[in-house]
């Protein structure tokens, strides 16, 4: 299996995202650069609004996440309640 | 009583109602007749639904994001010029990796805008046609927010004033123009495969991620905000462009070998561009995030990789060149900058040689190259500076018929001998500097001999102004093409070290430390 990876900006916004995605995925790792960080998880990865939501203390639309995210890889499968990256092999 | 409530639409069916259902077939005139390109190519297509956009966004949508990203953007940008930002870069060399990046990608910014307006135009599927349009305006904002970014340095600053004039002469910006130039007049499926899978999905992410987190690094906020702003419209980019590649795979396996030819040429065509990032990261960051070999590994051998995989299920193979690419990514940035080294005096940025801790820092890196190949030549550059011969070149190198790029690199099996492959073609005779440019001609030949070439052009006295006479006693080429460059010799070419650059940026930054 191949990683998948989300990288976003290193913002107050995005530490609550990084912290619902490290939560909700076991396998992601977090990776740490200037300005950045970038999260590589194993397959498959879901970014959950619930869950950031909980963390960010508001109601939060995943359309959001445009305004921080830096770059991505993998397939992605959007809904209002989840964005999932994942490869098919 | 019971109140009827509409149901909030969700995502999925928005987006299909503000795409499919705005679209319609055309009745005066036939279809064929209205989308006259997307067929000429050979790819079949029956279902034009078919395709998804994955990401699913819609122009409301996508105002409402892209508006509070430039909110965020100019926020930036206005604290860092008025906050002096640019006195707190590491040291004035950085400023030089600005100088190429405005002259030699933000150009391409604009070029991109102009070919996904022509792209969305001829594709007859409303899916692509909304993908495509908000790519062309988000391509017009990169260039605009780049331009708007960097005029801040070009207030303190050489080599910044006139890029849109450099990108259609200058001998070394040819080499990003001739990619662009190539891609947008090929049909519409080569250049979203070309721009979408080959410059997004390949070059942005090695250009926009680690090079711009080194930006950070370095103290710029101002190209730090514009590039990660960027990129995060390259993730919609890069996903359109893996789109693109599976709708048409999808469609008809008469496209395989169409699209595999494609990814083959764009990867080469884009791994060969990619040598000036590599020199960017290596040579021109003065603090370092990681080196060019490390970015190339992560970024294309495992993502695009990654993405390989996923593709094999349609039967699509890594391209050839991938193994070549292997090879020369322990070269490419030290082959680059020292041919930019001894042709600093027909850049637009200033160029030095590492220093010695500099030096230790890429032996590290490259320990199977660079102490071997490279750091001898660079050390001997090093002391004839400091004996009183900073070394130009000044003789018009071999350009490569399809990259455009100087015969600088070496035999994949060879790092000692310069690589040379030839094509004879109606009588002619075309220099490649590698198997990937050849084939990439050899399919083509019609195409690439109308290339455009800096050197043949000065040699054919193109590239000097109106009214100069090369016949003239006494007459100078270099300063003549530099002048029709519209470079300031002395002041924006040249050696770093003594630059006016360099100068004033160790006055003000006293200057701002001191009352």
């Amino acid at each position: 299996m191949s990683n998948v990876f989300i990288a976003f900006q290193r913002t107050e916004e995005t530490r609550c995202i990084i912290d619902a995605i490290l939560e909700d995925n076991p396998n992601a790792v977090l990776n740490e650069q200037p300005a950045m960080v970038k999260i590589d998880a194993e397959g498959s990865m879901t970014i959950k609004r619930a869950t950031i939501e909980e963390k960010i203390g508001r109601s939060f639309d995943l359309q959001e996440m445009q305004i921080h995210l830096i770059t991505l890889s993998g397939h992605i499968d959007e809904t209002d309640d989840e964005f999932t990256l994942s490869w098919q092999h | 009583m019971d109140v009827k409530v509409n149901k909030k639409l969700g995502l999925k069916e928005r987006y299909a109602l503000m795409t499919r259902g705005l679209g319609w077939d055309t009745t005066y005139q036939p279809m064929d007749k209205v989308f006259p390109y997307d067929k000429f190519e050979g790819i079949k297509i029956h279902d034009w639904d078919k395709w998804e956009d994955p990401f699913r966004m819609t122009m409301d949508a996508y105002w409402k994001y892209q508006a509070e990203k430039e909110r965020k953007l100019y926020a930036i940008i206005d604290a860092f010029a008025q906050n002096n930002g640019h006195l707190g870069v590491t040291d004035a060399r950085y400023i030089n990796t600005l100088k190429l990046f405005l002259t030699g990608i933000s150009p391409l910014e604009y070029m991109a805008h102009r070919g996904f307006a022509h792209v969305g135009r001829q594709m007859r599927g409303v899916g692509p046609r909304v993908a495509c349009l908000m790519q062309s305006l988000d391509e017009i904002r990169h260039a605009q927010t780049q331009i708007h970014s960097m005029s801040n340095y070009n207030k303190y600053y050489n080599g910044f004033h006139d890029p849109m004039h450099m990108i259609e002469r200058v001998w070394y910006l040819s080499v990003p123009r001739s990619f662009f130039d190539d891609a947008y007049t090929a049909g519409p499926f080569e250049f979203m495969i070309a721009i979408g899978f080959s410059f997004e999905y390949v070059l942005t992410n090695l250009l926009f991620v680690p090079f711009i987190s080194g930006a950070a690094y370095n103290g710029d906020m101002g190209a730090m905000t514009f590039g990660f702003s960027a990129q995060s419209d390259e993730a919609r980019h890069m996903t359109l462009g893996l789109e693109c590649i599976k709708f048409m795979l999808e469609q008809d396996p008469d496209n395989l070998p169409i699209v595999q030819r494609w990814i083959d040429k764009w990867t080469w065509r884009g791994t060969r561009v990619l040598t000036l990032v590599g020199m960017m990261m290596d040579y021109m960051l003065p603090k370092r995030v990681m080196s060019w070999k490390e970015a190339w590994e992560i970024y294309f051998e495992q993502n695009g990789g990654a993405l390989f995989n996923d593709l094999a299920r349609y039967g699509i193979t890594v391209p050839k060149c991938a193994a070549q690419a292997a090879l020369d990514k322990e070269h490419v940035s030290h082959q680059a900058w020292a041919t930019f080294y001894q042709y600093g005096a027909a850049a637009d940025f200033h160029t030095w040689m590492p220093s010695s801790s500099e030096m230790d820092w890429l032996s590290e890196k490259y320990p199977n190259t660079f102490d071997k190949y490279y750091r001898p030549r660079f050390e001997y550059f090093a002391e004839q500076h400091k004996a009183g011969n900073r070394f130009y070149n000044l003789t018009l190198p071999m350009l490569c018929q399809t990259c455009q790029i100087p015969m600088l690199f070496t035999e994949p099996a060879d790092p000692t001998k310069i690589c040379y492959r030839e094509s004879d073609y109606k009588g002619e005779k075309y220099h490649f500097c590698s198997d990937g440019c050849k084939e990439i001609f050899d399919h083509e030949p019609e195409k690439y001999i109308q290339a455009w070439l800096p050197v043949h052009q000065i040699h054919q006295g193109n590239c000097f102004d109106p009214g100069v006479d090369p016949a003239a006693p006494g007459f100078n080429p270099l300063a003549a093409v530099l002048d029709h460059y519209h470079i300031n010799q002395g002041r924006d070419n040249m050696e770093f070290e003594g630059s006016e650059d360099q100068r004033n940026f160790a006055a003000w930054r006293t200057m701002a430390a001191k009352n």
